[in-house]
């Protein structure tokens, strides 16, 4: 069995949020929400992370970023995108700039509504997309790894 | 307890490094899961569970291998090896200069790992990793001194069970061990090439590139390092081995709790005054052991 | 007797036919290397020869040497002035004439009643000094011989004077195997006097402002280290009638403690510690060869031979423990400065007086042990230091530069030169490889005598782990994409001489418990009956350490080179805005490259902070030393 369950880690980025999500977000990890208690960690690099957490709607120029932190990220990852604007690009859709929701950039699992979201539906979708994390793990080790590539 | 302590003592030097081998790791985690659950408590929150480490590190080698170059592994693997090494060297009972100068080359393997992958916030990092092994090495290199004034040998094995208590004999050395046993830990204020919290403003420093079952090798190499170190302070209270063991974990708890009121210092700061607090504590305890002699 | 006037005259004749054959003459080189492979083996045989026997005198019937040893000494006096005048500097010429009054005055004075009964001698430790000066002086003019036309190619305004070149290597040869053997003063003080003219004239190589200021910085202190030597041997033999090394030793210590004093003075100016260390940091303008010979393996070694001979006289008193504080301080504070360097040439200088501070402080704790560690010190450094220089000879006309931050991913440039520069960098730091191992004795050394050079030792050490772990780190890192290998552009005669002294840097840390049984101790157990024991378990440990990393090293890097190919690879973290693996999207739409700078902590070690702490520190000591002295 993967142990993806019991040790999530979260990389946040906020492609165009207006940082309500954001704060959202952050607020999760606070005492009174406490995600450490699934053993969910906040971390800064891709690199360490296995859930993708998305705020804001995708633009041009969060557009490169998102797919770079995407590529360096180990597998099995997945993709959560929290708030409206993440999920549709919500009153921004229309906007010259704004391309979409996350959705429109990369295969996102988990869908968190809300505008903005609140901190329960942040943790459920979380939870959510840890079991997602685990049917990937059991997928790759059936189809085995892919061979190296440069 | 103290038949334990009696069986210990009956172990042959391999037995006592395979037991070190085996068993650090176990303790080294828990603590590491009780590091985690104390500090959320300090904080109000309810924590992870205490088995949390363990679960981390699982997971980590379930996950994909992704690297920047091909070598940058291969220093963190030496890290592990001689951090290990210098372990069981410590609780095989040999002697304490040479675990510390082992040790200390699996520090710059650590640091040449960071070097290795070319990236800036790696780079940074293993930059202030150096500039903290400077500031803890030489009162690393003084409390060894500092024992074989008091007790004639360096060798671990006749300190730990020297009769009288050191710590009467070294109050300096021992402050000034906890000084840079915060840095040794990887605590705040102290923790400027990598931190356990989350955001830094370097990243994760030394370890950014490092990923899946590397990291956890890193990280288990930190649980040996943890136990020798604990080990160490052992050491100070060898003569009540009870006490001994109640005064490193109470040390753990200690350093716990300074890392909860902290912020973290500018390296300036964590440089100078480790090296201040040495002279001002430790050198000046081997001073006056020297003179009494 | 033969084989060490051998080692005296062999050389010399060789200097002169580099000085007289042609450049371009093929034969040059044959005989070179021939000489060469010379000056290697006849101190092995010397070496295999002697290796159950102990000191052993030689008698010369040497009066006509005397006289032709006087003379050359006046006219290079007389060749010392003609240079200084003629650059019109004339702290030297006051310099010269002081030392050649005192000579002159005394041969006219006592001449005829010096009595020597030993003109040569040759102890273990004599037979050390041999090696390195064979081994490592040889392949270094093997590796001059690669070097030179590259130098001239690099710099065409400097004047092709490659025969003076070679002819001054082999002379300083010929003067140092001198300096080993002599065991009268007046001899060994004539060798001494040619190794400061070698020096100085290889210094001002270039022949420019620099290089002539920084010869001439050099030449002055060793004058004045030769004048102090000139007054100790005249001392010496008014008071005592004595004029030999051995019997020296020999002597009520309170007679001669001041004319030892002396002459560790002069060790002290000759091996660039504190106050002095200023010209060796001056000459690193002179050619890789000179530096990698002169002013890191060998010439500055004569200072700490010297001293190491004449501190047992000092045994137990103020002065041997100012010289062991002089010592304790050249090696703190030039540790801290070469942190702030990024010159690679200085940073290597810094490291070579720091070293050299620790032999002085070993001398003059002068226990067993001390002794013990302070000759390991002498043959782990010379090795490995001289192998570093000659790597960033290399490295200087392959990247254009000696500056340490222009060294990024040397290790794709300069695949192999970097694995060599590796194993010269562990044997300088890393335990437990070669200096590591004195280090630890030493350490242990210091407690009993003299906690406060542990503590110094301590210190220092740290810091010294700082500088070269930032350099190591330096030329490992690696990047994504390729970089242009300039490799194939060094010569094969540079090849061969790093090669030979990168086996020779393992292999002494290899055979270090041979050296030490066979070399170390016995010299030991003459000096004082009694040798250092060395913990058997210890050993163990580090040879377990040393063949693990051995093994696992190349074994390691084979295998994440080939084997290994359960990976992905992706580019550094780069906040997620990597254009390339190398470039990330600054503001405004630019493409910016990453770089990556070494912290140099200017501000807090930097050299015009610390050099004079360690000058007015040094000088205070040397003053204590020579009242406690002179009383």
């Amino acid at each position: 069995m993967g142990w993806f369950k019991r040790s999530p880690w979260v990389l946040h980025y906020n492609a165009t949020s207006c940082n309500g999500c954001d704060i959202e977000v952050i607020v999760s990890l606070t005492p009174l929400y406490d995600l450490e208690r699934f053993g969910i960690i906040n971390t800064g690099n891709p690199k360490h992370a296995d859930i993708l957490a998305v705020t804001g709607s995708v633009n041009e120029k969060s557009r490169q970023v998102l797919l770079n932190l995407y590529e360096q990220m180990p597998n099995p990852k997945v993709v959560v995108a929290v708030g409206l604007c993440a999920t549709s690009g919500c009153v921004f859709q229309d906007c010259y700039n704004v391309l979409g929701g996350v959705d429109k950039v990369l295969p996102v699992d988990v869908y968190v509504p809300g505008c903005a979201a609140r901190p329960e539906s942040i943790i459920d979708g979380i939870l959510k997309a840890c079991e997602i994390l685990e049917e990937k793990y059991s997928q790759r080790k059936k189809t085995g790894y892919p061979a190296a590539k440069e | 307890m103290n038949t334990i302590h009696e069986i210990v003592l009956n172990w042959g030097i391999f037995e006592r490094m395979l037991a070190f081998v085996l068993l650090a790791p176990l303790v080294g985690g828990l603590l590491a899961g009780i590091d985690r659950k104390v500090s959320a408590r300090f904080q109000g929150r309810y924590g992870p569970p205490v088995l949390q480490p363990f679960y981390d590190a699982f997971k980590l080698f379930q996950k994909e291998k992704i690297i920047v170059n091909k070598f940058q592994d291969f220093n963190i693997v030496l890290f592990l090896l001689f951090t290990i090494f210098s372990g069981a060297l410590f609780f095989a009972g040999a002697d304490l200069l040479l675990t510390i100068f082992s040790l200390a080359l699996a520090g710059t393997f650590f640091v040449l790992g960071g070097f290795c992958v070319g990236s800036p916030y790696s780079h940074l990092g293993a930059e202030r990793e150096i500039i903290q092994q400077v500031a803890y090495e030489p009162m690393i290199i003084l409390v060894a001194i500092g024992m074989y004034q008091v007790t004639g040998s360096f060798k671990v094995s006749v300190i730990a069970q020297y009769e009288l208590p050191l710590i009467l004999y070294l109050p300096g050395v021992f402050a000034g061990f906890l000084y840079i046993l915060t840095i040794k830990f990887r605590k705040s204020p102290f923790d400027l090439s990598m931190s356990h919290h989350a955001h830094q403003e370097i990243v994760r420093g030394l370890t950014t590139e490092f990923s899946g079952s590397t990291l956890a090798l890193i990280e288990i190499a930190h649980w040996y390092e943890n136990v020798l170190l604990l080990g160490m302070v052992y050491l100070f209270f060898g003569f009540n081995p009870w006490l001994a063991v109640f005064v490193a974990l109470a040390t753990y708890l200690f350093e716990i709790f300074i890392d909860m009121n902290y912020a973290r210092f500018k390296w300036q700061l964590t440089f100078g005054s480790s090296w201040l607090f040495t002279a001002v504590a430790g050198v000046s305890n081997i001073i006056v052991l020297s003179l009494m002699r | 007797m033969s084989v060490l006037i051998f080692l005296i005259v062999f050389p010399l004749v060789i200097s002169l036919l580099a000085l007289v054959l042609p450049r371009g003459f093929h034969i040059r080189k044959t005989i070179g290397t021939a000489a060469n492979v010379v000056l290697c083996a006849v101190p092995i045989y010397l070496l295999v020869a002697n290796l159950d026997q102990g000191p052993s005198y030689f008698r010369l019937e040497s009066g006509f040497v005397d006289i032709l040893i006087f003379l050359l000494e006046v006219l290079i006096a007389g060749y010392l002035i003609y240079l200084s005048v003629r650059a019109k500097r004339y702290l030297p010429v006051v310099l010269v004439l002081i030392q050649m009054s005192m000579m002159i005055g005394f041969e006219f004075a006592y001449g005829h009643s010096i009595q020597v009964e030993h003109a040569l001698f040759m102890d273990k430790f004599s037979i050390i000094m041999a090696l390195i000066v064979g081994i490592i002086g040889s392949a270094i003019c093997l590796y001059g011989f690669g070097y030179m036309p590259e130098y001239h190619e690099h710099h065409p305004e400097v004047k092709d004077r490659r025969n003076y070149f070679g002819f001054l290597m082999y002379l300083f040869l010929s003067a140092m195997f001198g300096i080993i053997f002599s065991n009268n003063l007046l001899w060994l003080f004539f060798f001494w006097e040619v190794t400061t003219l070698c020096s100085f004239l290889l210094i001002g190589y270039r022949d420019d402002k620099a290089s002539q200021d920084s010869a001439f910085r050099a030449l002055n202190m060793n004058l004045i280290g030769g004048v102090v030597f000139a007054f100790g041997i005249v001392y010496l033999f008014v008071t005592t009638q004595t004029m030999e090394l051995d019997k020296l030793l020999l002597l009520d210590q309170g007679t001669v403690l001041l004319p030892a004093v002396c002459f560790a003075f002069a060790g002290l100016a000759k091996s660039a510690q504190f106050p002095f260390s200023s010209w060796l940091t001056g000459a690193m303008v002179a050619p890789t060869p000179v530096s990698a010979l002169l002013h890191s393996s060998t010439m500055v070694k004569a200072g700490v031979y010297l001293i190491l001979r004449v501190s047992p006289v000092m045994d137990n008193t103020v002065a041997a423990q100012m010289l062991t504080l002089i010592g304790g301080v050249s090696f703190l504070v030039t540790a801290l400065i070469a942190i702030s360097q990024s010159n690679a040439k200085k940073v290597l200088a810094y490291s070579t007086i720091s070293n050299l501070g620790l032999i002085v402080a070993c001398a003059g704790v002068n226990t067993p042990a001390a002794v013990w560690s302070a000759l390991l010190l002498i043959i782990f450094h010379a090795v490995a230091k001289s192998l570093l220089f000659l790597c960033v000879g290399i490295i200087e006309y392959k990247l254009g530069s000696r500056d340490i931050e222009d060294m990024d991913f040397l290790i794709m440039r300069l695949p192999k030169l970097t694995a060599v520069m590796m194993i010269g960098m562990a044997g300088m730091f890393l335990a437990p490889f070669g200096m590591i191992i004195s280090k630890f004795v030493t350490l242990k050394a210091f407690i009993d005598g003299n906690p406060a050079m542990a503590i110094i030792l301590a210190y220092g050490s740290a810091a010294t782990i700082f500088f070269w772990t930032k350099w190591m780190g330096k030329i490992i890192s690696i990047r994504h994409g390729e970089a242009e290998v300039v490799e194939h552009t060094v010569s094969t005669w540079e090849w061969i001489t790093l090669g030979i002294l990168a086996v020779a840097t393992v292999a002494v840390c290899l055979a270090f418990p041979f050296i030490s049984i066979h070399v170390i101790d016995p010299y030991i157990m003459e000096l004082f009956n009694t040798a250092p024991v060395i913990d058997m378990f210890n050993v163990l440990v580090v040879f377990a350490i040393m063949f693990s990393l051995l093994i696992i090293l190349p074994l390691g890097l084979f295998y994440y080179a080939f084997i290994n190919k359960h990976y992905k690879r992706v580019g550094t973290y780069l906040g997620g805005a990597n254009v390339s693996n190398i470039t990330f999207e600054g503001a405004m739409d630019s493409t910016q490259p990453i770089q990556l700078k070494n912290y140099y902590l200017e501000k807090y070690f930097g050299e015009e902070r610390l050099f004079y702490v360690g000058v007015f520190v040094s000088l205070t000591l040397i003053f204590i030393m020579f009242g406690v002295a002179a009383i």
